[in-house]
């Protein structure tokens, strides 16, 4: 096993209340590095931090630290620091004496104290303010106080918890460039909680992507963003289109009606993939020669840098483009997307596949409810059974006492020419709906299954 | 139209009537003899009587030695009450608060039955006892209060950088609930100076206290001298709430 590796968390899992936080988390941090665990609201970035930091402890599985099992430790034996998203600086005591205080505890010298905590005091920019009381800072003065109270002890990590989240967006772009500079001068590693992809992408050196307790892709910027492995990381990661597509043998790919070259392969035949297309790397032209399709612009909107444009392809889908020229909404334009920035990625599943029992010749128990349906020949009462449901196939209504079952929109993604939505059950089940209503997460939705929709199958195959 | 200042009208006459005339009136009394004239004797008449001196300097004993007793069982007390690991209940609060509902003549005057009943010699023992007995929750509710109030995420800082549990209580949260603190020590230590029942009750009238030589005098119509000693009292109240009179205590400290 590399023992270079300064953090090594393998298996991790945490429920509150019987929900399940964080699921077999693995992964490891180098000495030195930069690792940002980003993910939505809840993903349970910030409950993995804290069980790093100590301040909770995890049901199953191990955190090393240099190759030690620190799960047992307190917090206050940790050689850890962390700078918390409310700064949490003590008010009683002035900024000398909060940097002071792990110095205090300790036992250092008083003369080396004051030559780190001048030294930290100088890192962050805050020279002179030793004598000042905290509330009578600024929220960034504040924040770079509480980077110093947690490095002037020399942690071998340093936990960030959102640090900047409470800045306004100027501070934060320079805070931001202030953190890598310490991080580099420093030499200490870092682990940063972030929701904001565009701090994670500009930051680390690996990122660390999570959602609902699982770790959805570990890479570097550049990998996350140009390779993303599921719809979710390129939905959260920068701007994208995501699409139904076809592989249809290597290095060809079907999508939008259209067919591409493309530089994937190891997928199988006319095998159903997702493809993401970031909008930057779709050409647009006033001409059609040389385009691999046609579409028409339906929207134009000035983002500064860029234009952001949605365009209706010749095949019905719709296409976000970035350029950097303008083009009219209305005007036919010529598209062309190239082998290399076609991003194709295996499909997490292709329809609902739900645990189903017979209950009599005309009805099986599937998610906690009765549904008519043809069942089998030569299956009895009590069978255990597959049920497949199309995406399609699965009705949203507008009230939650009209479906069977009760349901929350739970995340969706604009797949070009519908809606992919995830709805998470009252019951704590996932249901994915195709549908080209127009949905916001958090919705409350009745969810029904059509008579002949349901396919049963046996469970062994 | 009425003006909106005007309905404070009846309020302002009830202060004026209720704490602004007695207080001049004290102030009046304490400074004239029995014929109505000017002096100053009544003052030094305190001033001069040792026996007067030594009850003031009881009195401020007791009142010193009740704060510091309702502070060494009240804080523990409180930091129990609002340790949501170690009270998780709301009913455990009410059982502390709730004694302060009934009226503190009827309670001293039960102590004092039990206290006969179970043959203990009334004394100081008894008198401190019935003092913190009716002044504690004073002091465990703005320690409470201020506790429930802290932030979690500064002890949590301080256990981050290196302090064990002891060292964050006595680090982050005592330092940090010092306005609750100051709020129950002006709430206990001023009323204990001035009060006279408990030690009435409690010791029979064998311990004197302050509020029971001014309840004496005027009493025994000696209205000027009493007004001059309430006077005194007054004014060692106002200071001693004066030294606790910091922003931060009124802004966190509950019910001051």
């Amino acid at each position: 096993m590399a023992k270079d590796y300064i953090i090594d968390i393998q298996h991790l899992s945490k429920s509150f209340g019987g929900v399940k936080v964080l699921d077999d988390i693995n992964f490891y941090v180098r000495r030195g590095e930069f690792v940002t665990l980003l993910g939505p609201s809840g993903c349970g970035k910030t409950t993995l931090l804290r069980q790093i930091a100590g301040f909770i402890a995890p049901d199953e599985g191990k955190i090393l630290l240099e190759g030690k099992d620190i799960s047992g430790i307190p917090p206050y034996e940790r050689p850890l620091n962390t700078v918390f998203q409310c700064y949490a600086l003590f008010p009683h005591l002035d900024v000398y004496d909060n940097i002071a205080f792990g110095l205090k505890l300790q036992k250092v010298p008083p003369k080396e104290t004051e030559v780190r905590v001048k030294k930290m005091l100088k890192m962050v920019s805050m020279t002179d303010y030793e004598d000042r009381s905290v509330d009578s800072l600024s929220g960034g003065q504040q924040q770079r106080v509480a980077i110093a109270r947690a490095l002037v002890n020399y942690p071998k990590v340093l936990l960030l918890d959102e640090p900047l989240a409470a800045l306004d967006l100027k501070m934060r772009k320079d805070m931001q460039m202030e953190l890598k500079e310490i991080h580099r001068k420093m030499g200490i590693t870092f682990i940063y909680v972030t929701h904001d992809q565009e701090e994670a992408l500009t930051l680390s050196d690996t990122i660390v992507v999570l959602n609902e307790g699982k770790i959805q892709q570990i890479g570097t910027p550049t990998d996350i963003y140009n390779e993303p492995c599921n719809s979710f990381v390129a939905d959260f990661i920068g701007d994208s289109t995501i699409l139904n597509g076809t592989m249809i043998c290597d290095r060809k790919v079907e999508f939008m009606g259209h067919e591409f070259d493309c530089v994937d392969e190891g997928f199988g035949e006319n095998v159903p993939v997702d493809v993401v297309v970031r909008p930057e790397d779709v050409y647009i032209m006033n001409h059609l020669e040389g385009s691999q399709f046609s579409g028409k612009v339906k929207s134009c909107i000035f983002k500064g840098v860029h234009y952001e444009m949605f365009v209706e392809t010749d095949t019905g889908y719709e296409l976000m483009v970035q350029d950097y020229n303008a083009f009219e909404p209305g005007s036919e334009v010529g598209l062309l997307i190239r082998p290399n920035d076609i991003q194709v990625m295996h499909k997490e599943r292709t329809c609902n596949t739900f645990k189903a029992r017979v209950s009599d010749a005309e009805h099986i128990e599937m998610l906690g409810r009765h549904w008519e349906c043809k069942v089998p020949e030569g299956c009895a009462e009590g069978d255990e059974l597959v049920a497949e449901v199309d995406f399609d196939k699965v009705e949203l209504l507008d009230h939650q006492d009209d479906g069977r079952l009760a349901g929350e929109v739970h995340f969706l993604l604009y797949k070009g020419d519908h809606y992919h939505l995830t709805i998470l059950t009252d019951d704590g089940d996932h249901i994915w709906v195709d549908t080209n209503d127009i949905w916001d997460k958090g919705d409350l939705v009745g969810i029904d299954i059509a008579f002949g929709a349901i396919k049963l199958s046996r469970s062994n195959g | 139209m009425v003006k909106r200042s005007t309905w404070s009208l009846p309020y302002f006459i009830f202060m004026v009537v209720f704490v602004v005339l007695p207080l001049l009136l004290i102030v009046l009394y304490a400074f004239q003899d029995g014929a109505g004239h000017f002096t100053l004797s009544n003052i030094t008449r305190f001033f001069t009587d040792s026996d007067s001196l030594q009850t003031f300097a009881l009195s401020i004993e007791v009142a010193l030695e009740n704060t510091l007793i309702c502070i060494l069982l009240g804080y523990p007390a409180a930091w129990i009450l609002s340790n949501r690991k170690l009270n998780r209940s709301a009913v455990t609060v009410m059982l502390f608060i709730m004694p302060m509902w009934i009226n503190a003549l009827m309670r001293t005057l039960a102590t004092a039955e039990l206290f006969n009943m179970l043959g203990f010699t009334l004394g100081k023992g008894t008198l401190l006892f019935g003092m913190v007995y009716d002044y504690i929750p004073f002091m465990i509710y703005p320690i409470y209060n201020i506790l429930m109030k802290m932030d979690s995420s500064y002890a949590e800082a301080a256990e981050d950088l290196g302090a064990t549990p002891w060292k964050v209580f006595w680090k982050v949260t005592v330092p940090l609930s010092m306005p609750g603190v100051m709020s129950g020590v002006l709430m206990v230590f001023m009323p204990t100076v001035s009060t006279f029942a408990i030690s009435e009750f409690l010791t029979n009238n064998k311990i004197k206290l302050f509020g029971t030589i001014i309840q004496e005098n005027i009493n025994s119509s000696m209205w000027n001298y009493g007004a001059a000693l309430a006077f005194i009292m007054l004014i060692i109240i106002g200071l001693t709430s004066l030294m606790g009179d910091n922003k931060q205590a009124e802004a966190e400290g509950g019910l001051i």
